[in-house]
């Protein structure tokens, strides 16, 4: 599996948003995984600590949102959460369906500021 | 004057929703301009390891040699014996060495393609690495989608890897000759793709044989004509 690159890709792409908006701490990622990503949400949790140390994020929050596959019926014009391998309309039994959900491998949202770290440090020791 | 420490003085929520392989999908666009540009069918082979899927793709190109002018990305490991094996049928082949990677990405595709000629070229083969789980999220810019299986894999095969078979344009079951030798179920295994990948072309085959081979040639060479210019209706 390549959770780490996929960790990666998503720390590059959360520290450019940080920085466009003059930023320097990411507090809080995240992300949208779906059930058809390939991912395994548990490994992403453990790529995150180890790609962030070092980084404006380390010691960051990460939240994944785990987006199970919804299927649309154009027969029926009705969508549906498949249960098993096999996508089969639960009112038809069509196999010809479209997968509308699940593919998802997002990042969705940061919580970022401008302090850093050393900051908070001086302002609580100053106190 | 007392300063307030906490986030909540500069803390904000900034909306990003962004793809995590947004940058690859920007390369696999770019490689599907190139590619239509010089009119070629090109498709994405993947399968587990030893499922037969080089000597699937060397025969493809051997025996289509006289009708259709191929080319191979090989996707491999360490060393070019993939790319070796297949320049053999006199088909030009390029190397990426992946190390320990398990998918190739759309960048590294188009670096290789730009090491072959693609002028007078009708179809560009991509072996994957041997993986069906890690290459099924990275788009390479390519027409079809190629998903290669041993009938000595089993007919269980496609539940195992539900996710890579639902994005197969084309699947295919190599080493059909011996089957049935190796308990092969084809009935329940036909209806395990059917029922997972009902979008999916099905070929059954064996590279080493021959067998089926040649109803997948005549497929292939259609779906290389439907990518030249229809002629021009008389003025
Ligand atoms: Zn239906």
């Amino acid at each position: 599996m390549h959770e780490v690159s996929i960790m990666q890709n998503a720390l590059e792409i959360a520290l450019e948003h940080m920085r466009r908006q003059n930023a320097t701490r990411i507090h809080r990622i995240h992300m949208r995984v779906g059930a058809l990503s390939s991912v395994v949400p548990e490994a992403l949790e453990f790529a995150f600590d180890v790609v962030t140390q070092g980084t404006p994020a380390q010691g960051a929050t990460l939240e994944i949102e785990r987006v199970p596959a919804v299927c649309y019926c154009p027969a029926c014009q009705i969508e549906f959460e498949p249960d098993g391998y096999f996508y089969e309309c639960p009112q038809c039994g069509s196999l010809n369906v479209q997968i509308r959900k699940g593919r998802e491998l997002e990042l969705a949202f940061l919580e970022v500021s401008q302090q850093t770290a050393d900051d908070r440090r001086q302002m609580t020791d100053g106190e | 004057m007392k300063q307030i420490a906490g986030d909540s003085l500069s803390a904000q929520t900034i909306a990003v929703n962004e793809g995590i392989l947004s940058k690859n999908d920007v390369f696999a666009a770019r490689n599907r301009s190139l590619f239509a540009s010089r009119r070629l069918l090109v498709l994405n082979v993947l399968s587990s390891p030893g499922s037969g899927k080089t000597a699937f793709i060397e025969r493809t190109l051997t025996d289509l040699r006289s009708r259709l002018r191929g080319a191979v990305i090989v996707g491999d490991l360490a060393t070019d014996n993939d790319a070796k094996r297949i320049a053999r049928s006199g088909a030009q082949a390029v190397q990426i060495t992946t190390g320990d990677m398990c998918h190739l990405e759309a960048e590294m595709v188009g670096k290789a393609a730009g090491q072959l000629n693609l002028d007078n070229l009708d179809v560009l083969i991509i072996e994957n690495v041997g993986n069906l789980v890690c290459p099924s999220g990275y788009d390479l810019g390519e027409n079809l989608r190629v998903v290669l299986l041993a009938a000595t894999e089993g007919e269980d095969k496609p539940l195992k890897y539900p996710v890579m078979f639902k994005t197969a344009d084309v699947v295919i079951v190599n080493k059909m000759d011996i089957a049935e030798a190796a308990g092969f179920d084809r009935a329940t295994a036909l209806d395990n793709i059917r029922r997972i990948a009902p979008q999916a072309t099905v070929f059954e085959v064996s590279a080493r044989t021959g067998l089926g081979m040649e109803q997948w040639y005549a497929w292939l060479e259609q779906r290389c004509a439907q990518k030249q210019p229809s002629p021009s209706p008389a003025a």
